[in-house]
């Protein structure tokens, strides 16, 4: 094995690798989420994505129980 | 309503989680029955009636398997199918590649639960089935993440939806961790025996890295992507925040794969390992509590619908009770705080807070959003979503709150020592100590079920009223045929 794979393998060097490599790759997805007023806007638009199927269930839309007994009577 | 829905009808794969639908509900009357009837056992042991094949150690399997994989795999199934179909707006991409899948699973869900009864297991918690239902089940999963992948690739909405993610995700991990963990080498070709490829420590670590990553892919992924769509549907409102999801998504699947160690502190596991695996844990609170708090804020200033919305109530209360477990598995996975929960009753008591709380409540919840969609009908009764859900909540606080007795008494009893040092408990002292919550946690599971075969009950007339109106639907246009 290589020398320099070798570094990989000692636990004191991979331990802080690992947590850096995770560390930012952490704040890079809070930062690429939270920052950006037309990303954000994109990102939010998503949300609707459910509620743009009610062709056939608008009651679910209004978030209503329409099927009460007492609706019934 | 009625032409809107033949043409979702039509648009959409339906038949499929109609299948998938009905079958959860019936693995999961068999399951709980089963759960009930062993935990009589433990409270009166002459249930056992000498019968091997119903004693408790072959119905345990019987009863995990069928509420995991018979109801939990089967309410996956359909949600999944039905969730893609409607976000991405597109028919499933092969109607015989789900046949496969719906008759693949409920093969392999019978076929185990017969096995367990008959004695045959590969004794690995949570994935107790032979090597040929095995086989057979990563075949099944094989075609399920092809035929969801396809659907997702023709989709109309250029966007894939949060709810997608988790499913993708569950089924991803579900085949790898399926996969690993029951690599073995059979006896021989007519046997149902076989040896694993992992021994020792290394076995046990495999084990539960799988048997963890179940609770953190099937029965948390997979049901937050549940709780992703049928919340909003439900509420008639967006997600509170589609950002704080993706964090959501991430911080989850990346947490997730590494606390499988901390089922096996105090033993021979590495100790480096076992704190791993209780700091990932520690840190998997805050992504638990983000999607948490993420799907109960999506009722932000529609309180009142938990006044008037039965269906609203099991979803909120099951975001509720995954909050509580969520809480307590970190707690849990503390060394100190599991040496003293380890091997009691505690555990079994926080994994039914997570798997009757919130796994059995988001799928109630959302099969009664589902069931009057699927059929173009009304559901039958509204009242009796109600009462489903007072019982399922009774039975589920009897049975965590007695099983926290006695997990607790029964920890500090086994480590308490008298002043010469000798244990100050015989393990029958304990045994008899916990009859009395086990009692208790007997009749919370009758409240449990009770309440799905009130659940039952509804869902028949609800189907029956479909056909009928259907049925006088056709005599009404052929009248009408006959008239012009």
């Amino acid at each position: 094995m290589p020398e320099w794979l070798l570094w990989f393998t000692r636990f004191e060097n991979s331990k802080i690798l690992a947590l850096l490599l995770f560390f930012f790759t952490f704040c890079g997805i809070l930062i690429y989420v939270f920052t950006g007023k037309a990303r954000s806007r994109r990102l939010e638009s998503y949300k609707y994505i459910p509620l743009q199927d009610d062709d056939d269930d608008s009651d679910a839309a209004r978030g209503e129980v329409e099927h009460d007994e007492r609706n019934e009577s | 309503m009625a032409q809107a829905g033949i043409r979702s009808t039509e648009q959409y794969n339906y038949d499929i989680v109609r299948k998938f639908t009905i079958m959860a509900l019936v693995w999961g009357l068999l399951g709980m029955t089963a759960g009930v009837y062993i935990a009589s056992e433990l409270a009166w042991p002459f249930l056992n009636f000498d019968i091997p094949e119903i004693t408790f150690g072959r119905l345990r399997p019987v009863h995990t398997t069928l509420v995991i994989f018979g109801f939990g795999g089967s309410a996956l199934f359909a949600t999944s199918y039905y969730v893609v179909q409607r976000t991405c707006q597109t028919r499933l991409y092969s109607d015989w590649m789900a046949t496969f899948t719906f008759w693949g699973w409920q093969a392999a869900v019978a076929l185990g639960a017969l096995s367990y009864m008959f004695g045959y297991t590969q004794g690995r918690e949570y994935a107790e089935f032979e090597w040929p239902i095995d086989l057979l089940i990563a075949v099944t999963w094989v075609v399920y993440f092809l035929l969801y992948v396809q659907t997702l690739r023709r989709r109309s909405q250029p966007h894939i939806y949060v709810a997608n993610w988790f499913y993708v995700a569950f089924i991803l991990a579900t085949a790898i961790l399926h996969i690993f963990n029951n690599l073995a080498v059979p006896v021989g070709l007519f046997s149902l025996k076989s040896y694993s490829l992992f021994s020792g420590v290394q076995d046990a670590m495999t084990q539960w890295w799988y048997g963890h990553n179940a609770v953190g892919f099937f029965l948390t992924a997979a049901f937050l992507g549940m709780m992703y769509y049928f919340v909003p549907k439900q509420a008639g409102r967006p997600v509170y925040s589609y950002r704080l999801s993706i964090v959501h998504f991430w911080a989850l699947s990346f947490l997730y794969m590494w606390v499988g160690g901390h089922h096996l502190h105090w033993t021979a596991l590495p100790d480096w390992t076992s704190t791993l695996a209780a700091t990932f844990s520690i840190m998997l609170l805050l992504p638990s509590w983000g999607g948490m708090i993420n799907g109960i804020m999506t009722l932000s200033g529609a309180w009142d619908k938990l006044r008037t919305d039965p269906i609203m109530l099991f979803l909120i209360t099951s975001l509720s009770f995954y909050g509580m477990s969520t809480f307590e598995g970190p707690l849990m996975s503390l060394k100190s705080v599991n040496a003293l929960s380890h091997y009691t009753d505690w555990t079994v008591g926080h994994v039914h807070s997570g798997a009757l709380g919130w796994v059995a409540m988001v799928s109630f919840g959302s099969f009664y959003h589902l069931i009057p969609r699927l059929y173009d009908t009304r559901i039958y009764s509204t009242r009796l979503i109600y009462v489903h859900f007072w019982l399922a909540t009774i039975g589920i606080l009897l049975y965590i709150t007695s099983m926290w007795v006695a997990g607790i008494f029964q920890g500090l009893m086994l480590r308490s020592f008298d002043d010469y040092g000798n244990l100050a408990y015989t393990f029958v002292e304990t045994v008899a100590f916990l009859h009395q919550p086990y009692a208790v946690r007997a009749v919370g599971g009758m409240f449990f079920v009770a309440g799905v075969v009130v659940m039952a009950w509804n869902v028949i007339k609800t189907v029956r009223r479909a056909s009928s109106e259907a049925a006088e639907l056709e005599a009404r246009i052929a009248a009408k045929m006959a008239g012009a």
